[in-house]
């Protein structure tokens, strides 16, 4: 083994991928579209929120396009209302709310608990199909004209003063939520009654842990986003009223809907990345999470508070000043969690014995952003700054650093981690630390310059604004030229090594999960014999034991 | 400096002579603001630092090369009681700071000068008390405490001035309010930050500070002929409301006069204070609002009058002291349609005094 690295690897001129797996078991097009295996799904889901981001990043492109100058040049106002508002809805609901849990969660929670499946593989399939359903629907509506109420759908806008297709984007987002809801359910089913003999909750890696606090937002939170599209689509068609003040409904109404589930929507893309981020720190520093215990308990505090906090987005809306006083301190609250995680990411590297694999470097990035995603959130959060700064590009910048700098660093974290044992294959290593490195700096450079502008009070959403805001505009629509690349070279390494990267054995990074005591990629059943589970999570001594064991048994 | 580009320049010139990462402080409660900002920029960098320190220092010291062998630590009480309690104590006091800026942000003085102001798709429409109307600007005068009562007449709105810290949100069917009181003379920005339709980003305009006499002159110059109440009046008269409200002791609606800020006793029980509020409620959907002791026969004005005429009518309520006054209003009743061109305030030499004391005086 290698001074600077943990990697092992088996000797490639030996080294076979596994006649047998998930991937070999079957063939044809029809065995994936119309398979029960977790995995399967997995990818399948993996391929297609590719496929959205991509598209959601292409409207992103334009967006920083037409802001590079004050005017609106590149597009038509309309147009350009249009691009952010798909670029909101896409990126929201068809890439950030399935992104880890229903690509990596689903591939390995099965795995870490010690299980052959999801509680209910049919439905995990249906889930696909209904977020294929939502979100080939979106991009319908984007090929017959889009929609422009912003991914808010604020009323009366949406409901009386747009004629844009407001209806089928709503039918997209509404469909994606049963799929939300029902990987949700199925996690939550599988966590409770499929756990292996002897993992016990306390045994349980921080990944499930994480996703469980998610899932149960899932199945609460999403339905009262559902209740509201669907009171936009009858106040639209039937002119109910309840959002109407002349009919005697209330606008606002609409804006507590809409956030008692868009808040907990954060949580619901954060935890996963968290718990990515708390088996990768720990296995790359070969170390039990600093405080087990206070993690898993902060993700379920986060679920819970996060519950509470939804009136935050509304301080300027002539809500009750009372009402603002509690929303503000519950607010505080959620932010408590997240930095005892920080901190507790932070010490797992202490006495730890630190390799810098790309996953690490990845994890790394998203500690920094969001840190900074956390703590500008206070600053919303406080009552009396958010009214400077909610609404500007402060805000744009805050949820890109949580969102974009957080979720989907966590994200690409995790891929990498876990691409070995999804394909049998490494990722190159170089060249993935250069993309990680790429990624961070053009993140920066893209949202740093929008806390600025937003300091100064530039509005979001505005198409045109005033010439003294260009250069940070410039900075940032370079900055995303970068992002972009960062973005793109993965996608491309990842798919090169699908055919010539080095074979990864069944553990190349050492790691403790029960995941990686199989092969790479797994059987359809993911084990041969099903696992005992007779050791706490992060046990580096019994991994090492038990390498020494199978090592005497070979000799 | 033709070869540099005009962009770069000026960056130079316009950020980095002044390093801007506020807008100019040109308000009361700015620099308030401005010192919790600080000290939150100040807190998250210190935080940023410690976990970049950390990180950095704990990679190179526990660097698989130097440390090869992992040391497990299960956790530490007191270590992670410290990371709990220092950030919720430090979040606690910017919540208690934050509310104590927004408490003073959304409690306007008693002795404010009001001012209305109507979001539509998509310009700022002003009404000054003295009658004048602006669109996409406001002006508003150093050293006094100025009051907007915000309401949009189609979709959210926001009201947002980024050189005096204030915004607030303008909403379909319902008052809000901010107050500020503006130090320093200059023009800045006016925009409408809630996202509302094809032209958001045209919502904009000017806020022009004043000094008092600048503003005194502003006033006369831009004076419309009428008061906002004046307008109210004429209104009053041609929605024929002295019909009914017409303070005789045989009237099928009560008497207006001193109703402003009255607490009234309602028929379906209960009383209420008559705010702004409530007497758009009142003329908008009467039959919810019947005053104790008449009859609901009061037909609804919702879709006749627009909010600007809401706001007139309202204004003119507000500042009806005396029945003597309605008395005068029904007289105007009977004008000709021919003489709308002449304002009631020529013809009711004696009504003026009430009408816009200390209104448009400041």
């Amino acid at each position: 083994m290698s001074e600077n690295t943990i990697v092992s690897l088996p000797d490639q001129s030996t080294a076979r991928i596994p006649r047998d797996n998930y991937i070999t078991r079957e063939n044809g097009l029809l065995s994936w579209l119309l398979t029960s295996d977790h995995k399967r799904i997995a990818i399948l889901y993996l391929i297609s929120i590719t496929f959205f981001f991509f598209i959601g990043g292409a409207l992103a492109g334009l967006i920083r396009l037409e802001l590079l100058t004050p005017q609106t040049d590149l597009m038509a106002t309309d147009t350009y209302n249009k691009v952010f508002t798909m670029h909101g809805v896409i990126m929201v609901f068809f890439f950030l709310v399935p992104s880890v849990p229903a690509t990596l969660g689903n591939f390995f929670i099965p795995m870490m608990i010690g299980a052959k499946d999801l509680a209910l593989p049919k439905i995990n399939l249906l889930s696909w199909y209904l977020y294929m359903a939502g979100g080939l629907l979106a991009l319908y509506t984007m090929a017959i004209g889009g929609v422009d109420t912003g991914w808010t759908f604020t009323t009366p806008l949406s409901t009386h003063y747009v004629n844009t297709n407001v209806l089928t984007t709503g039918l997209a987002v509404f469909i994606a939520g049963f799929s939300s809801i029902l990987t949700g359910l199925n996690f939550i089913v599988t966590i409770h009654k499929m756990r292996a003999p002897g993992m016990t909750w306390f045994r349980l890696p921080l990944f499930i842990w994480a996703h469980y606090a998610a899932s149960i937002l899932m199945v609460l939170a999403t339905p009262v986003v559902a209740i509201a599209i669907l009171l936009v689509a009858l106040e639209r068609t039937l002119g109910i009223g309840v959002f109407d003040p002349t009919k005697g409904g209330d606008p606002l109404l609409f804006q507590h809907l809409f956030w008692f589930y868009s808040h907990p929507a954060v949580y619901i893309m954060i935890l996963p990345g968290m718990g990515v981020i708390s088996e990768v720190i720990s296995t790359f520093s070969r170390k039990r999470i600093f405080g087990y215990t206070a993690v898993a308990f902060s993700s379920v505090a986060i679920a819970v508070f996060g519950f509470f906090v939804w009136a935050h987005h509304m301080f300027i809306m002539g809500i009750s000043n009372y009402a603002v006083l509690v929303f503000s301190l519950l607010t505080m609250l959620v932010a408590v969690p997240s930095a005892i995680k920080i901190f507790n990411w932070t010490f797992t590297l202490y006495k730890g014995s630190i390799t810098f694999e790309t996953p690490l470097l990845y994890a790394f990035g998203f500690m920094g952003l969001f840190t900074i995603g956390g703590m500008t959130g206070v600053f919303l959060g406080s009552s009396g700054t958010d009214i400077h700064l909610t609404e500007t590009y402060f805000i744009v910048a805050h949820f890109h650093f949580v969102m974009v700098g957080g979720m989907l660093m966590a994200f690409l974290s995790g891929i990498h981690f876990w691409w070995p044992k999804m394909t049998g294959r490494m990722y190159p290593e170089k060249i993935s630390q250069l993309a990680a490195v790429v990624t961070f700096i053009g993140f920066n450079l893209t949202f740093f310059p929008q806390f600025i502008l937003g300091m100064l009070g530039m509005p979001r959403r505005y198409a045109s604004y005033p010439p003294e805001f260009q250069v940070l505009n410039v900075f940032s629509t370079a900055g995303a030229t970068i992002l972009g690349v960062g973005y793109l070279l993965p996608v491309l390494y990842l798919i090169w090594s699908l055919r010539y990267g080095e074979i990864a054995g069944n553990n190349p990074w050492q790691a403790t999960g029960l995941e990686w005591q199989t092969q790479s990629p797994p059987l359809t059943e993911n084990f041969a014999v099903m696992p005992v589970m007779d050791h706490e999570a992060y046990d580096y001594d019994w991994l090492e034991k038990q390498q020494k064991k199978e090592a005497h048994r070979a000799g | 400096m033709n070869h540099i580009s005009p962009v770069i320049w000026q960056f130079l010139v316009k950020w980095l002579t002044n390093f801007a990462l506020l807008p100019p402080e040109a308000s009361k409660i700015a620099p308030q603001m401005d010192a919790l900002l600080f000290f939150m920029v100040l807190v998250s960098l210190i935080g940023l630092t410690i976990v970049v320190l950390l990180v950095t220092s704990f990679s190179i010291l526990y660097r698989k090369k130097r440390h090869p062998v992992a040391v497990q630590v299960e956790g530490s009480t007191l270590l992670e009681a410290t990371w709990t309690i220092i950030p919720l104590g430090l979040f606690l006091v910017m919540f208690v700071w934050g509310a104590l800026i927004y408490f003073r942000v959304f409690t306007p003085p008693a002795n404010a000068m009001n001012i209305y102001v109507v979001g539509k798709q998509w310009m700022w429409k002003v009404e000054h008390p003295g009658g004048q109307h602006e669109i996409n600007a406001l002006h508003v005068p150093t050293g006094r405490a100025v009051q907007l009562t915000l309401i949009s007449q189609d979709v959210f709105h926001s009201f947002s001035i980024p050189a005096f810290r204030v915004k607030r949100e303008a909403i379909p069917g319902r008052y809000t309010t901010v107050w500020f009181e503006a130090t320093t003379p200059g023009t800045y920005h006016l925009f409408c930050t809630q996202y509302c339709g094809t032209n958001h980003s045209q919502m904009i305009g000017d806020v022009v500070v004043m000094t008092p006499e600048d503003y005194r002159k502003w006033l006369t110059s831009s004076s419309s002929g009428a008061s906002l109440a004046q307008n109210g009046e004429r209104l009053f008269a041609s929605l024929s409301c002295a019909a009914c409200h017409n303070a005789r002791p045989d009237a099928r609606g009560p008497s207006l006069a001193n109703v402003y800020g009255a607490r009234l006793a309602l028929s379906s029980g209960g009383t209420v204070i008559a705010d702004d509020a409530y007497l758009r409620e009142a003329i908008l959907n009467p039959s919810q609002h019947v005053t104790q002791g008449y009859a609901p026969i009061m037909p609804t004005y919702q879709g006749q009058i627009s909010e600007e005429g809401v706001i007139a009518l309202i204004e003119y309520i507000k500042n009806l002291n005396s029945d003597y006054r309605i008395e005068q209003t029904l007289n105007t009743t009977d004008l000709p349609p021919g003489s709308e061109g002449t304002t009631p305030a020529t013809k009711t030499p004696a009504a003026k005094g009430p009408v816009s004391k200390g209104k448009v005086k400041p």
